[in-house]
C-alpha cells in the first residue's frame, strides 16, 4: 500500500515529506508503548499512535519506519516535525481512534507483521 | 575504512524530551561509512535503549562508540542509583520505571532484554551508590 493510500484511507493530514507518499509500505503496528515497539516491532514500516512526543519520531527513526500516524487528532510541535523531516518519515494525523485506524488498514490489505507477497 | 573511529556524547539526563539524540546522531554516522542496514540498525536500538536507560533511571551519562572493521563497541557509563540485582533486571517485564516514565510510552521493563538480544555480547558492571558502565557489542560480518 502507498503511504498516500493511508492517509486517503485515514482521512488524515500530511505534516511533512509530501515527496515520499508514493513509497510502498507492507506492514503496520498500533501502539502507544515505545518500549513494546521496541521490543516486538520487525519490519513494520507504519507506526500509529496516540503518544506524542520526540522518542516516537526517534524510535520509528531507529527501527526504520517510513510513517508515523498520529490517531485522536493528536499533533506533534514544530519540533517533533522537524526531526522527522530530517529522517525522511511521513507524519500523518487523523480524527480516527487507534482501533478504528488500524482497523481500516488492515481491511485493506496493511497486515500486521507478515510482509504481503 | 583504516584503523577505528570513536564518538563521543554527553547525555542529558535532565531533559526527557531531548533523549536519544545520540543514538540517531550515531545511526546517521554510521549510514556514512556504508555499514548494512541490519547492522546499523542492531546497533542504533541497542543503543537507543540503553541511553533512554540512562535519562530515566541515573540521570544521564556519557556513550562511547568505538568502530573497527571487525565491530562496533558502545560503552554506555552513569552515575546513577545502580542496578543492585542485574538478573532481575534483565528479566522481561522488570520494571522501576514510575507512572509518569509509562504515560511518555516507557517503561515496560523490555529494554535490557532487547539490547542483549541485538548485540553479539553485553555487559553490565554496576555498584549500587556508584553507577553503571553497560558494554555492548556487535560484529560486522566479512
Ligand atoms: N542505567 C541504569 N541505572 C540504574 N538502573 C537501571 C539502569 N538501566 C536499567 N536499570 C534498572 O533496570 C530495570 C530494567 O531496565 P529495562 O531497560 O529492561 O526496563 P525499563 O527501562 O524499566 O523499561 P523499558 O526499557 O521497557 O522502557 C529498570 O526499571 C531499572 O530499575
Ligand atoms: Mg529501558
Amino acid at each position: 500500500m502507498k503511504i498516500g493510500t493511508i492517509q486517503e484511507l485515514l482521512h488524515a493530514e500530511l505534516l511533512c515529506c509530501e515527496e515520499e507518499l508514493n513509497r510502498e509500505v507492507f506492514s503496520a503496528c498500533g501502539s502507544d508503548m515505545m518500549s513494546d515497539v521496541l521490543a516486538y516491532v520487525k519490519d513494520q514500516a507504519v507506526l500509529l499512535t496516540g503518544l506524542v512526543n520526540p522518542q516516537v519520531i526517534r524510535t520509528a527513526e531507529m527501527m526504520d519506519m517510513k510513517c508515523i500516524v498520529f490517531v485522536r487528532s493528536k499533533r506533534p510541535n514544530s519540533e517533533m516535525i522537524a526531526l522527522a523531516r530530517d529522517s525522511g518519515i511521513v507524519l500523518l494525523a487523523t480524527e480516527m481512534r487507534l482501533y478504528e485506524a488500524c482497523g481500516i488498514l488492515y481491511s485493506n490489505g496493511l497486515v500486521g507483521n507478515k510482509v504481503a507477497t | 575504512m583504516n584503523g577505528q573511529l570513536t564518538f563521543h556524547f554527553d547525555v542529558d539526563g535532565s531533559d526527557f524530551t531531548s533523549a536519544g539524540q545520540a543514538s540517531v546522531q550515531v545511526k546517521k554516522d554510521l549510514r556514512q561509512l556504508g555499514l548494512s542496514p541490519e547492522i546499523i540498525r542492531r546497533v542504533s536500538i541497542a543503543m537507543y535503549e540503553g541511553e533512554i536507560n540512562m535519562v530515566i533511571h541515573a540521570g544521564g551519562g556519557t556513550a562511547d562508540v568505538v568502530v573497527t572493521e571487525e565491530e562496533i563497541e558502545i560503552i554506555l557509563t552513569d552515575h546513577g542509583p545502580g542496578i543492585r540485582d542485574i538478573a532481575q533486571a534483565m528479566q522481561e517485564g522488570f520494571s522501576t520505571a514510575p507512572d509518569n516514565i509509562r504515560s511518555l510510552g516507557f517503561g515496560a521493563g523490555m529494554g535490557l532484554p532487547n539490547m542483549k538480544r541485538y548485540t553479539d555480547h553485553m555487559d553490565i558492571q554496576s555498584e549500587v551508590g556508584v553507577g553503571t558502565v553497560v558494554t555492548m557489542r556487535v560484529s560486522i560480518p566479512k
